[in-house]
């Protein structure tokens, strides 16, 4: 479980908790997706980069491409996510998670907590 | 949302209890308010109420009103005995659909006509212009009137409170009665496949209507739906969506709604077409698809078979009973037996599916097949 106020956020909506090195979405994003049906994630040991799409989510809605905050080595992918893929909405910064990652770089831009509650309240 | 937006009586209703309001032509409505998945679920399990106001009302009457519905829908009215009614199909000079609709008889030579609100107006312009024949009136009241949709297995325990007299009517049938001192009348109809009623009611009481609902429906947890479930279960019922599932183009049989079509009460517009695909067979037919892989299927994914496209989705979305993409698009070669395989393109990439025999859900107390043989 991360504490939201610690993660770092994308303007997709994606979050990185650096210390404990693991990627999911935010409970904005999870609201706004709607009830969350499937998840593909991407194969441990697989090289991510920035900011470039590293995952999908569907929800009933639509299917959401998912871009991650940082760069690094795919360590570990959350199973419990792909059997019961309605963890995504009910615990996104906790049981929810998407993967884990060796971090090696960040992506441009990307918000704190404070940052992050302004520009949401600013979209909705 | 533009400023012409459409609003139903209970749109404050709707956002004061966090429904996710979007555009449905041209009307504000919620799409979800607990989500989808939830929503569906206290629909198939217990209950949950819609707020369907949006949709049309029209009343036909006058010494001809019986001819003129029979001339102009391709069921036989004359099912719908007072106090009964039936789902049909207002057909064009080609069999195609102008809309799907239920007819219900009030009395003798009166009805009320239930429209989509995509369609409300070109309905009646239709059902006007074809009335010039008949001595009837045709009156278009969709502006007076708001609807709710109460369905789920519990909802009759409900309406045993509500209306008592509402438990004794059979699928389609119709009970005028005074709610909330104005006229309302209650059907025993619905587009989930549950058992249910829909109540139509003059706006100035269906806020006490809604009221009244929930507090009936506190046992059994009902739940405030939006459009999100409206579909999910309505397509798992094997329901159409007009605009999407038929339209002016396709026909009632090309539809897989042959039940609805009776040749023998009559001459109606489009008939000729009818009984000629009748004998000439199909080229193309409403074809019901489930995944076989992960993916969720959407409206307009090409579907192919044995590396030829074979047609493309006309509806599609998850379904929460299967737990699995479902969708129904049409296909050539028609009537395609279950089990075929199939591939569906979803973003990219070929999904292996496979056609079912409609509906997807077979439970339910009015899923298609139980449909036809409560009709009338």
């Amino acid at each position: 479980m991360i504490k939201a106020e610690e993660a770092k956020y994308m303007k997709s909506h994606e979050y990185v908790h650096i210390a404990q090195s693991v990627v999911g979405v935010s409970d904005f994003a999870q609201h706004e997706m709607g009830d969350v049906v499937y998840v593909e994630l991407p194969k441990i040991g697989q090289k991510i980069e920035a900011g470039k799409q590293c995952a999908v989510i569907e929800s009933v809605k639509s299917a959401f491409d998912i871009y991650s905050p940082v760069s690094g080595e795919v360590t570990e992918v959350n199973a419990a996510v792909q059997s019961d893929p309605a963890l995504v909405n009910q615990s996104p910064y906790g049981e929810g998670w998407l993967f884990k990652l060796k971090i090696t770089g960040e992506a441009d831009g990307l918000m704190d907590w404070e940052a992050y509650q302004k520009f949401t309240k600013e979209a909705h | 949302m533009s400023d012409t937006i459409k609003k139903t009586a209970l749109n404050e209703t709707m956002r004061g209890l966090g429904g996710k309001m979007t555009d449905f032509h041209g009307w504000e409505l919620p799409m979800e308010f607990s989500g989808i998945v939830k929503e569906h679920e206290a629909v198939r399990k217990s209950a949950g109420i819609f707020d369907v106001s949006h949709m049309g009302q029209v009343f036909v009457s006058g010494p001809d009103a019986f001819k003129f519905l029979q001339y102009l829908n391709a069921n036989d009215l004359s099912k719908a005995t007072p106090g009964r009614g039936l789902y049909s199909h207002l057909t064009n000079e080609k069999a195609g659909l102008v809309d799907d609709i239920t007819i219900f008889c009030l009395a003798d030579n009166d009805y009320l006509v239930i429209v989509n609100a995509a369609t409300a107006d070109k309905d009646f312009a239709w059902m006007e212009a074809h009335s010039k024949a008949f001595d009837v009136k045709v009156e278009n009241k969709s502006s007076e009137y708001s609807m709710l949709a109460v369905q789920g297995p519990n909802v009759p325990l409900m309406f045993e409170i509500f209306a008592p007299e509402s438990l004794a009517l059979p699928r389609f049938g119709v009970v005028v009665k005074d709610i909330f001192g104005e006229k309302g009348f209650i059907t025993r109809t619905g587009y989930t496949g549950e058992d249910g009623f829909e109540v139509t009611v003059p706006h100035k009481v269906v806020q006490q209507v809604w009221n009244k609902m929930f507090e009936l429906g506190k046992p059994y947890g009902i739940v405030p739906c939006g459009l999100g479930a409206r579909d999910t279960l309505r397509l798992e019922s094997g329901y159409l969506l007009y605009g999407e599932d038929v339209d002016d183009d396709h026909t009632t049989y090309e539809a897989g709604y042959g039940w609805v079509v009776s040749l023998k009460k009559g001459e109606f517009i489009g008939r000729d077409v009818l009984v000629a695909q009748k004998l000439n067979g199909l080229s193309r037919s409403l074809t019901g698809i489930v995944m076989k892989k992960p993916g969720v299927p959407r409206s307009q994914c090409k579907v192919f078979m044995d590396g030829n496209e074979i047609g493309t989705l006309c509806s599609a979305t998850y379904s929460p009973t299967l737990k699995k993409g479902i969708g129904v698009g049409y296909f050539s070669p028609a009537k395609l037996p279950a089990g075929t395989e199939v591939q569906v393109e979803i973003r990219g990439r070929l999904v292996p599916a496979e056609v079912i025999k409609m509906p997807f859900h077979k439970g339910g107390a009015f899923s298609k097949d139980l449909y036809r043989g409560r009709q009338a």
